[in-house]
């Protein structure tokens, strides 16, 4: 067993799509007719995008790196001797040598692509469960606090402190409590949660019975949306070995505290990723947004005290008790602390996972680590924090990744996602569908969101017809006003921010002759 | 491509019945009756409600809510086709007018003669290597024209 080669092919769901599958098919069939013993692990996805499938081999230099391999390559790579680490032109070196992945901080990310996801033993053997067995060791107040004292902030969007939010839910006194992690991940742009779950979906289930232990519930759901069913049978298969082995259930690691977790799918709605829309979506009923307060940290799930987090933000948390608060307060810049996984993708070069301090610009990210766009046309605009964020400019990429920051450029960090378009994007047609997915996505509790939504999409249209246009115009800022001040929740209260975005930093889309032929979806 | 039996009021019992001690087991039993039949009959309603104690409106309300749920059978073959920003910056609305132009597949059109029904979906998590598009539960990464045709099971 020993003289096994070991490989890693990506089992991602992201490495899937462009062949990954096959492709380890193929190694393994190779290396079956070379008469070479081999040890499979599927990992996670090291986030370098465009070289997937990327397959690493273990060689007495470490895992060296080879992408992205098609089926086809496979017999090259053996007669070049790649399972002993050998020249060939899909070699990338030492994977840890990579430019791409040494100039990062990855903290949250540490293990995704170097273990075995699904293997526990391999997840101990890289630290894992330090960060539950240390707070098993504390009070619920001094896990509060540690978590408070990190600066941690919601990964999901608004990030509001984690630390705070978990304190209402330690204090609110109840026989019931639950631990809800928001999976829902339906901003474009954005695959960091969807990475992790697959990657690592042992450090949420650590991060979440972290937080059950702090604040004393006893019940756990992951709200999974549906359009990820690769990471559904990850999580699925992690919290059935996680339960095997005493880290869930009746007593987890033996504490005498009960934590059970389960995972819950959504069924293709946009506004679930909002926690009060989501709750209601777990209770089983449409998912409309209630109003706040109350607030779900004092009336959540079934009306219990419920903590609503992201994915990243239960996962930030076992690094952040394994190695204290200051340390991960140590990176960041302002109020962001910490690190944030940026999400690169769209039109560009080198897309993928980087996790950084905050603080990098934008231009940093796109032009030198993302290499530009990929049709090498100049880049026009960048989308920031989802269908509902900001469309910046090629001038305002300087702005670091920074809630405050982004903020003070009317844009939004949200969670984390880049999206580049280059000069063929026409904005007037972007800003239309802002309003076009607000339209179909609107839970349609509120009149300005359900009906300005759509009225919206109108406007738009006639203003690309050129019909009226200075009269239209004024109506369109009228309605984003409208919009932004009396919409319920940030589904009808920031669609104006893309819109907005668009008008201001692109005018000239909003102001040509009308084109000869209507967008196909106006016919 | 999947093949599903026929509506079942009684296995349709039986699915409701193991899954209505769980905790809003609502969706879960939705899920379940699709996955089972690849839709949700109507004759559900009445099952669920009665199962958790809920009226036929809140079911049926629950339901027509959301994307995922259909009330009658599904064509042969679905390809969810992503059309959110990422996508878009990617040429993912070129293949919606080139499948409409060259195939006759209308995108979210239920009413064509085609085997295969094209519905937009927004984002699937693949936006680096886009345009994305699922498939019976298969990722599907860098769709062009040919490869977006062939999945429809068009002629080229
Ligand atoms: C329309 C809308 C969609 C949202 N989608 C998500 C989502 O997909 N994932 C998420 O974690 N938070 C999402 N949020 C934010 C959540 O409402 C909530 O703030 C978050 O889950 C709290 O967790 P955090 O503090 O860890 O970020 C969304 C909010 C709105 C208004
Ligand atoms: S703003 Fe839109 S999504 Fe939010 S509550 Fe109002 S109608 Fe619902
Ligand atoms: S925008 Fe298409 S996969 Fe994310």
């Amino acid at each position: 067993m020993s003289e096994a080669i070991r490989i890693y092919v990506p089992i991602d769901a992201a490495a899937l799509s462009v062949g990954a599958e096959v492709v380890a098919q193929a190694v393994a069939k190779e290396a079956q007719a070379r008469g070479i013993a081999v040890e499979f692990i599927r990992n996670g996805s090291r986030g370098m995008l465009w070289l997937e499938p990327m397959v690493e081999v273990e060689t007495g230099e470490g895992r060296i790196a080879y992408g992205p391999v098609a089926a086809k390559d496979v017999a090259t790579l053996f007669e070049a001797g790649f399972q002993n680490g050998g020249p060939h032109g899909l070699r990338l070196g030492p994977v840890d040598e990579l430019d791409w992945l040494k100039r990062q901080q990855r903290l949250t990310f540490e293990r995704v692509g170097v273990t075995d996801p699904l293997s526990l033993a391999d997840y101990r053997a890289h630290d894992g469960l330090k960060g539950l067995e240390k707070a098993l060791s504390l009070t619920g107040v001094e896990i509060v606090e540690e978590v408070k004292a990190s600066g941690l902030r919601g990964r999901g969007g608004a990030g509001f402190p984690t630390g705070i939010k978990w304190k209402t839910v330690h204090d609110a006194g109840a026989t019931q409590k639950y631990i809800v992690c928001n999976a829902d991940e339906g901003d474009s742009g954005t695959f960091a949660d969807r990475m992790l779950m697959e990657g690592d979906p042992f450090l949420l289930i650590e991060g979440m019975a972290i937080a059950a232990i702090a604040v004393g519930a006893t019940r756990g759901y992951i709200y999974l949306r549906s359009e990820y069913p690769h990471a559904h049978k990850a999580l699925q298969r992690a919290i059935l070995k996680a339960r095997n082995a005493g880290v869930l259930g009746a007593s987890v690691l033996g504490s005498g505290k009960a934590f059970e977790l389960e995972v819950r799918l959504g069924a293709g709605a946009y506004i679930c990723g909002e926690e009060t829309s989501l709750l209601e979506s777990l209770e089983g009923k449409r998912a409309i947004v209630r109003a706040k307060p109350p607030i779900p940290a004092l009336q959540g799930l079934f009306g219990k005290p419920t903590i609503v987090n992201n994915v990243l933000s239960f996962a930030a948390v076992p690094w952040i008790l394994t190695h204290g608060a200051k340390a991960y307060a140590d990176y960041g810049m302002g109020r962001s602390r910490g690190t944030l996984p940026v999400q690169l993708g769209g039109n560009v070069r080198r897309g993928g996972l980087i996790e950084l301090a905050f603080g990098i610009s934008l231009r940093e990210i796109i032009e030198d680590i993302g290499g530009g766009t990929l049709s090498g046309r100049p880049i026009r605009a960048v989308q920031v924090g989802g269908p509902l964020g900001a469309y910046l400019t090629a001038q305002q990429l300087d702005t670091p990744m920074d809630y405050e920051a982004l903020a003070g450029i009317k844009a939004m960090l949200g969670h984390g996602g880049i999206v580049v378009f280059d000069d063929s994007v026409d904005m007037a047609r972007q800003a239309r569908f802002a309003f076009e997915f607000c339209a179909k996505e609107s839970c349609g509790k509120c009149t300005p969101c359900r009906i300005g939504a759509t009225r919206g999409v109108e406007l738009v249209d006639k203003i690309i017809a050129g019909h009226e246009r200075p009269k239209n115009l004024a109506v369109l800022r009228d309605l984003n006003k409208l919009m932004t001040d009396a919409s319920l929740c940030a589904m009808g209260g920031l669609t104006p921010m893309p819109v907005m975005s668009a008008l201001n930093h692109f005018f000239e889309d909003f102001d040509r002759p009308p084109a000869e032929r209507l967008p196909l979806a106006a016919e | 491509m999947v093949h599903y039996p026929a509506w079942d009021q009684d296995e349709a019992r039986s699915i409701v019945s193991g899954l209505s001690h769980l905790e809003g087991a609502t969706l879960p039993i939705l899920h379940a009756l699709q996955e089972e039949f690849g839709y949700v009959d109507p004759q559900a309603v009445p099952l669920i409600a009665e199962a958790l104690n809920l009226s036929r409106a809140d079911v049926h309300g629950t339901i027509s809510f959301y994307h995922d749920f259909r009330t009658a059978p599904p064509p042969r073959r679905i390809v969810k086709l992503c059309r959110a920003e990422a996508c878009q910056a990617l040429g993912c609305e070129a293949l919606v007018e080139d499948l409409a132009r060259e195939h006759g597949i209308v995108v979210d059109s239920h009413d064509g003669h085609h085997d295969a029904v094209v519905e937009t979906v927004y984002c699937l998590g693949n936006c680096a290597l886009g345009p994305s598009a699922l498939v019976e539960g298969e990722l599907v990464g860098r769709v062009d024209a040919d490869r977006i045709a062939a999945l429809c099971g068009a002629q080229q």
